[in-house]
């Protein structure tokens, strides 16, 4: 009775076929960049070296290292967590621990998801026509860096929000039924507990800031500059645009420098992410409930 | 509904509350009173609004997405509905749930709370509330060498027992409990039982609970809620020797329903 | 003892304040809608003329004689390089969504997520980069052509970018679909495959659109990537070799060019309204089918 009949002999054979179909489309989808990477490193990986990373470029920004590039992202990705991550968090805490379920609530989500789609030159614009002209920033560091925080401002509040959200009820209401202020209750359980999804928020806005290169082009970014920024008022280089501009707009450049930069440029956004990734992870495992 | 003649001062005070979520009433007319530094049980089966009633005494409602109450309830003389600062009146309720819930700090933090939150500063003083608050819950000699470790790990039982001294440290003069002792194993539960009668002699103890026995065990005084009513109010002894004036009560009481 | 102390107000402030943050974002978005449009309002009500922006490829702001602003081009080249990405990058997100949510377990299904989600973290200029030094030059070798920076490009570069993106948001849809279904349908005998198809994909059906509308939604927005890839010529394109020219493309290529609040200025900003609206419209009907499934399920 239980034996297997045609239809499931057939069927079977088309479950392998089909299994492996899928499998093969997503090693279709992860190889070509695997591909991509390893072209990557073996044409750039050359390139970086430690006076590559340590010094100004020469000759036209044909040749030399990227110094003021990697500087000029540092300060762009901290001022921009800087703008970011208080404003995030904040919302965040609104969303989880205090918003009711009514319509503001629901503009204010879709709100965010707009944030996360609208395109990233679209930013740029609003970043030049509100931070650099109405506001009277001018390019500067300070501009680019307010368009890149509000570009990644929903990174942070989705990570966080989540990991509120994890801290389970009961202990909430436990804190209240003893007279604890919701804000005691958040400042003493809640967010002390959520640290690890802030944390994690900010890892990722930290690689996407480094990435970006349109919010910035117009708003505070420069390719020729002679000196390092001395304030938040000056412009800036930027890894992203240099990697622009060395690929596109200069000739002469030595073969192997912009896949270096690119390489850079890779290389740290992806350890970014990995180590949120692991992050996250470990965290799952210790336990606190 | 029904009038008490007790000589002692009253604690607690209810008239013609009506407990509504969302537009439905799940408790009518309540009227009830509660002597000071007695043990006040509340028996009566599932859904008859045992647990809603508690909620309002310390203003759950607030915090309770639809639930709206209207009557007069006083603690200590004063209607609850006119307090400026709730959490000055959450302060002095001590409340304890169905489900243990130990916070996701150190025993020491769990119990140091309260306090800390009150202002207490000094770590003497912190230590010895920590440790009589510990010691009256009958749970100091199984955490005394492990303070630090997590609340929130802690056995089931161990959990109720860290709440009820987490409630302590509020030194409050009321406590509320709603049938604590359905997750929680029978040693425990008898443990808990001991607890509550020592802490008779300084609050006002108000107590939930499925189990007609414990109240039979523990209560002074005792109500029986059936379906959104308050059926009757008497001495516990009263209700359980066949002197209940309510054939409801009596029925309850036997067994012949749940 | 009733008194409001310290406590109680700290608590009325803080939540006055991270009111302030929540509400942040819906004054960012309005915000972004009226700084952009400040800026491209003169160009709307002065020079815009909708036959013309729809209706011509005649994009000649730089002309001394007469600019013209016929966006056709523009649109049907952001649209090109979009459709050929989502051809490409569909079929092969949403197999391998199933392939993760439904095929494999454990440790696999888990570095196959890390891996999806390392992809999703390449910054689109070096996508651009690698269409123009890696992509470029294998298009002109394989299928001798001229030159390699062409719809073609841009469409396999951005349909690399935005897979990763649909694979995480599609396979989010699937193990959204309760794991009820699953087993009410292998207690009935039915086989992996039988229980995906049948079972699975159409409870997930309005989540899996939302995830292919957002992965549009990128792909529309998508600047540098398309900027580097697809070439610089403004023309309808009428084979995938052909260069063409995308909406966000052009704003980035031009605006460096302009003066502040001239004609030119104003049109390109006149281009980010448009994408502002399409984007939020996509954004808009993928939410109001997501939230169908949240009810749903």
């Amino acid at each position: 009775m239980f034996e297997a009949t045609q239809l499931n002999e057939q069927n079977r054979r088309v479950q392998s076929l089909v299994r492996i179909l899928l499998l093969l489309m997503t090693v279709l989808l992860i190889l070509p960049v695997i591909a991509i990477l390893a072209v990557m490193v073996v044409k750039g990986g050359p390139v970086i070296t430690l006076d590559f990373l340590l010094t100004e470029p020469t000759e036209g920004m044909t040749a030399g290292g990227i110094l003021p590039a990697l500087v000029g992202t540092i300060w762009l990705v901290s001022v921009a967590l800087l703008a970011s991550v208080p404003v995030g968090v904040a919302a965040a805490v609104y969303l989880s621990e205090y918003a009711p379920d009514n319509w503001l609530t629901r503009a204010i989500q879709l709100a965010i998801i707009n944030l996360a789609g609208v395109p990233s030159i679209v930013h740029a614009l609003f970043g030049l026509g509100a931070f650099v002209l109405f506001f009277k920033l001018g390019t500067s560091i300070l501009a680019a860096s307010f368009t890149l925080a509000i570009m990644t401002l929903p990174v942070v509040i989705v990570s966080t929000r989540e990991s509120l959200q994890a801290v389970p009820r009961a202990f909430r209401e436990a804190c209240w039924n003893m007279g604890a202020t919701r804000w005691q209750t958040i400042r003493h359980i809640v967010l002390p507990n959520s640290i690890s999804g802030i944390l994690t928020g900010v890892i990722l806005e930290v690689s996407r800031t480094a990435g970006e290169t349109a919010p910035i082009m117009f708003t505070g970014a420069a390719f020729f500059l002679p000196f390092l920024p001395q304030s938040v008022f000056d412009q800036t280089m930027a890894l992203s645009l240099h990697l622009f501009v060395i690929s596109t707009q200069v000739p002469g450049v030595l073969e192997g420098m912009p896949y270096g930069v690119a390489l850079v440029l890779v290389v740290l956004v992806l350890t970014m992410n990995a180590a949120s990734i692991a992050f996250r992870m470990s965290l799952r495992r210790r336990k606190k409930w | 509904m029904v009038a008490d003649e007790q000589p002692r001062r009253e604690e607690v005070v209810v008239r013609g509350l009506t407990v509504r979520y969302g537009g439905k009433a799940v408790l009518r007319d309540v009227a009830l009173s509660v002597h000071e530094r007695e043990i006040f049980g509340i028996i009566g089966p599932a859904n008859s609004g045992k647990t809603s009633f508690l909620r309002v005494l310390n203003r759950m409602d607030t915090f309770t997405p639809g639930m709206s109450f209207d009557g007069e309830v006083s603690i200590g003389g004063r209607d609850v509905r006119t307090w400026r600062n709730l959490y000055a009146l959450r302060r002095r309720i001590g409340v304890v749930f169905p489900l243990p819930v130990g916070l996701p700090l150190s025993v020491y933090d769990n119990v140091a709370l309260a306090p800390r939150l009150r202002g207490v500063r000094k770590k003497a003083e912190l230590d010895s509330i920590v440790e009589r608050c510990l010691r009256r819950a009958a749970l100091w000699d199984e955490v005394k060498d492990r303070l630090d470790s997590l609340g929130s790990l802690l056995s089931g039982g161990q959990q109720q027992r860290l709440t009820i001294a987490r409630a302590l440290s509020q030194e409050p003069k009321l406590l509320l409990l709603d049938e604590f002792s359905i997750a929680v194993d029978p040693v425990t539960t008898m443990r808990i039982e001991d607890v509550l009668r020592t802490l008779r002699e300084e609050m006002t103890i108000v107590m939930v609970t499925n189990l007609v026995q414990q109240a039979r065990r523990l209560a002074d005084r005792t109500a029986f809620f059936l379906m959104g009513e308050c059926v009757e109010v008497g001495p516990t002894e009263d209700l359980f020797a066949g002197r209940a004036r309510d054939q409801r009560t009596l029925d309850y009481v036997e067994g012949r329903f749940g | 003892m009733d008194r409001r102390d310290r406590h109680w107000y700290v608590d009325k402030i803080v939540a006055v304040l991270v009111f302030l943050g929540g509400v942040s974002a819906i004054l960012f978005i309005i915000g972004i809608f009226v700084f952009v449009t400040r800026e491209g309002l003169g160009f709307i009500t002065t020079r815009l003329s909708l036959a013309e922006f729809f209706g011509s490829t005649a994009w000649r702001p730089t002309s001394n004689a007469h600019p013209t602003y016929g966006a056709l081009a523009l649109i049907v080249g952001t649209a090109s390089v979009t459709g050929l990405a989502m051809l490409v990058s569909v079929p092969f997100s949403l197999g391998a969504a199933l392939y993760i949510s439904e095929f494999s377990h454990g440790r696999v299904a888990e570095i196959l997520k890390i891996l999806v989600e390392l992809l999703a973290a390449i910054p689109s200029v070096v996508w651009g980069f690698i269409g123009l030094s890696i992509v470029n030059p294998l298009i002109i070798r394989v299928f001798d052509v001229p030159v390699g920076l062409c719809v073609l490009n841009a469409g396999v570069i951005l349909g690399l970018m935005a897979a990763p993106i649909m694979t995480t948001l599609a396979e989010d849809a699937l193990k959204a679909v309760p794991d009820a279904y699953r087993e009410a349908a292998e207690a009935l005998g039915a086989t992996r495959w039988q229980i995906a198809t049948r079972v699975v994909l159409p409870a997930a059906k309005n989540g899996l659109v939302a995830a292919v509308l957002l992965g549009v939604g990128r792909g529309f927005g998508e600047t540098m990537a398309v900027l580097m890839a697809s070439g610089h010529a403004i023309n309808l394109p009428t084979s995938p070799f052909d260069s063409v020219r995308a909406l966000t493309a052009t704003i980035a290529a031009e605006l460096g060019e302009t003066a502040v609040g001239s004609e030119h200025y104003r049109a390109l900003f006149t281009l980010g309204i448009l994408l502002f609206v399409v984007t939020f419209s996509i954004n808009l009907a993928a939410d109001v089918m997501v939230r169908g499934v949240r009810r749903k399920a």
